[in-house]
């Protein structure tokens, strides 16, 4: 569906997964997101957002966490895949 | 705290005898895993409910006694990992490594994870084990486990950590016997084994999904049941709907449904008033037990079922999982002011009570951001406002139209979340000004709130409100009784004008008397220092000792003293003004110094006296 893949978590719709690249952030907070399962190399799924768009919740490692789309545009993503079908 | 044996399975439980002497067990394990829920398992209700005033809430500590053997169980805040950079983490950090003052090293270690996702709850594994102390893993919500079709094997598991691993639910009990087995027994340290560098993240991760390979872990189904509530929750429109709809309830409840309740215990307060009269000869003493201590700390003991009621309500929001849910459709608004949406949780939770919120702001890893959460905190609507609020409005605002004061309640509410919103502002635009820290908040599942645990919440809330009019208000109380009945004039109590206490009340009339408020209630403002409710008692007290007979309807004797736009002033200034000691003494604990405890309780004054006069001069 989508003709360029998403650079960053950011760009993520609501269903979309990609897998996490590297995480662009000063170290402790890059420490504090690998925490919570944003580990390069896994698969990050975009779920739903808050009313208002933003935060947005990310499915990972089994939990769900929510991220501001500041945070989400600063976490690189490799390829794409669109498994809810759109 | 006592020793009688807990009821839980634990005692139960057949073990070798083991010394008496006590030992410490630590409590460890990430959010939400479901620590608190097995403390208050194992410790029944001999817990320390160690909320006020000014004391520490950082660790709750339980004793539980097995056969003769004493533990002491510390519960700490939930953490993901042991490398120290909130407060939170530090407490944990600082507690495992035996470098907390007031609590020994601890003997051993239980480590509580949630076993529907254990690869990454096992993270915590790695840097546990590395402390070297005798640990016990427990895979918590076994029952959700099984419901949901996954399985692990726990022998298997136990062999690859080297340590005791139990399968149990402190929901439902189960299992719980093989932690009791684990807390009185031999404690051995773990058998050394190949643990993961601690220090980097990837490599605890690697090595905990490792160690679910070998237990032949299988996850369960995700639950629908998040999603769907999800799909309803944060729906664009409905979203912020129910949200809206959710916090009109809580206050029509808590002033409707509470009203026949406070009536029982009014009754009650007055029938046995009236009985202690009749039994009691005329004397100094019965004065003081009848207008002082009934009338002063009786009059506050009607909010009980009121107070119990939003403290339902709160724990309902809070287990459920709902309170992650309103902290992410308020982070928009908090994100204007400068906060992080985790501020949000705080001042949730200063609706209880300013301490707790104070406290729990531990949790925020910019300082600047915490500290403009903790001088904000104590805006919001504590408990100890609404006894305040109740009486004044139910005696100055009409019944009709039906919703007139319940929007009253509301807007007293708003009010103080404005004052918070609008100061955090003006902070963190100037002086806490700081760079934004990511935003990072877990969602848990939502889950079934237990009885069991909002029983447990409601005990301990009772024992709390109660143990303060027993201490700070009965105290308030006697101390005013005394100065309203010195100096005796021919043998007699005077006045209360005359007496000490009235003289104290005349010279602050002055100053108070532009807000539309006596030398009455000059001497609730001074007492209410203490803590806000402490006004209720005090005018109890006061129209007590001048009514002829008896008890003096609280509400009809201050109809007297206050017209409508003082009693607004009232309400405005109880708002903004910091009337609460123990709040202070945390601030200046928390912020490390006099300086922004003086400064907030300047500022919130100020604010209340400013405000309560503009709308004293309007109104009249
Ligand atoms: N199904 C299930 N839920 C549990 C269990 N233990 C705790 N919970 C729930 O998990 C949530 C978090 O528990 P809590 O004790 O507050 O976790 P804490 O943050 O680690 O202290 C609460 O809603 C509990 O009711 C369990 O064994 N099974």
């Amino acid at each position: 569906m989508t003709s360029n893949s998403p650079a960053t978590l950011a760009e993520l719709r609501e269903g979309e997964e990609a897998c996490l690249d590297r995480i662009d952030l000063p170290e402790p907070e890059a420490r504090r997101l690998m925490e919570l399962g944003f580990l390069p190399g896994t698969r990050i799924a975009a779920a739903r957002s808050s009313p208002f768009g933003d935060p947005r919740v990310f499915r990972v490692d089994g939990s769900e966490v929510a991220l501001r789309r500041e945070t989400a545009a600063r976490l690189m993503v490799r390829e794409s895949a669109d498994i809810r079908g759109g | 705290m006592s020793n009688v044996p807990s009821s839980s399975a634990v005692v139960a439980a057949h073990a070798p005898e083991a010394s008496s002497a006590s030992r410490t067990v630590a409590l460890v394990g990430p959010p939400n895993s479901g620590k608190s829920t097995l403390f208050n398992r194992l410790t029944g209700l001999r817990q320390k409910v160690a909320n006020y005033p000014g004391v520490t809430v950082e660790k709750r500590l339980g004793r539980t006694s097995l056969q003769g053997q004493d533990v002491l169980l510390v519960d700490l805040p939930g953490v993901y990992s042991l490398e120290p950079r909130t407060e939170d983490e530090q407490v944990t950090h600082d507690l495992l490594r035996g470098r907390m003052d007031d609590v020994p090293k601890p003997d051993a270690v239980v480590l509580i994870v949630d076993v529907t996702n254990l690869g990454r709850q096992l993270t915590l594994a790695g840097p546990i084990l590395s402390l070297g102390l005798p640990t016990l893993v427990v895979l918590n919500m076994a029952d959700d486990l099984k419901r949901r079709g996954g399985t692990v094997d726990v022998d298997a598991l136990a062999e690859q950590v080297g340590t005791p691993v139990a399968l149990v639910s402190a929901r439902t009990g189960e299992g719980l016997s093989a932690v009791g087995e684990f807390l009185q027994g031999a404690l051995g340290v773990p058998r050394p084994v190949e643990l993961p560098i601690i220090s980097n993240v990837p490599s605890c991760r690697q090595w905990s999904a490792e160690l679910g390979k070998r237990a032949r872990y299988r996850a369960p189904l995700p639950s629908n049941w998040t999603r769907r509530l999800d799909g309803v929750f944060l729906h664009p429109v409905a979203g912020p709907l129910i949200f809206v709809m959710v916090v009109l309830a809580v206050f029509q409840t808590i002033f409707q449904a509470a009203v026949p309740l406070m009536d029982g215990v009014e009754t009650m307060i007055a029938v046995s008033g009236g009985w202690l009269q009749s039994a009691l000869p005329e004397s100094w003493f019965r004065s003081l037990l009848i207008e002082g201590i009934w009338g002063g700390v009786g009059s506050v003991v009607v909010f009980l079922p009121q107070i119990l009621l939003l403290f339902i309500f709160i724990g309902v929001l809070e287990d459920s999982g709902y309170m992650a849910r309103a902290a992410l459709i308020a982070d928009r608004t908090m994100a204007k002011v400068g906060l992080e949406g985790k501020s949000f949780i705080p001042l949730i939770s200063a609706y209880a009570c300013a301490i707790p919120a104070i406290l729990s702001t531990r949790t925020i890893a910019n300082q600047r951001d915490r500290m403009a959460t903790i001088l904000i905190a104590p805006f919001m609507t504590c408990s100890a406002r609404l006894p305040v609020y109740t009486l004044v409005i139910a005696a100055f605002i009409p019944e009709e139209p039906v919703y007139a004061r319940t929007a009253t309640m509301i807007g007293l509410y708003l009010l103080g979340f404005v004052a918070a919103v609008l100061t955090a502002a003006v902070l963190k635009s100037s002086v806490l000004k700081s760079a934004r820290t990511p935003f990072l908040l877990e969602m848990p599942s939502y889950r079934m709130p237990t009885l069991r645990s909002i029983g447990l919440r409601l005990l301990d809330r009772a024992k709390i409100f109660l143990r303060r009019a027993g201490t700070v208000i009965m105290a308030t109380t006697i101390v005013l009784w005394f100065l309203a009945s010195v100096p005796l004039q021919n043998g007699e109590p005077p006045e209360i004008a005359e007496s000490v206490a009235g003289a104290i009340g005349r010279t602050m009339e002055p100053i108070i008397e532009p807000l539309g408020f006596n030398w009455r209630i000059g001497i609730g403002i001074i007492t209410s220092l203490a803590a806000r409710e402490v006004i209720v008692g005090t005018l109890g007290t006061i129209y007590g000792m001048e009514a002829d007979e008896g008890s003096l309807e609280l509400q009809s004797a201050l109809q007297s003293d206050l017209t409508l736009p003082g009693a607004i002033a009232l309400l405005i200034y109880f708002a903004f003004a910091m009337q609460c000691m123990s709040t202070v003494a945390v601030v200046r604990r928390e912020t490390g110094g006099w300086k922004w405890a003086i400064i907030q309780f300047v500022y919130m004054t100020a604010l209340g006296y400013v405000c309560a006069f503009a709308a004293y001069r309007i109104l009249s």
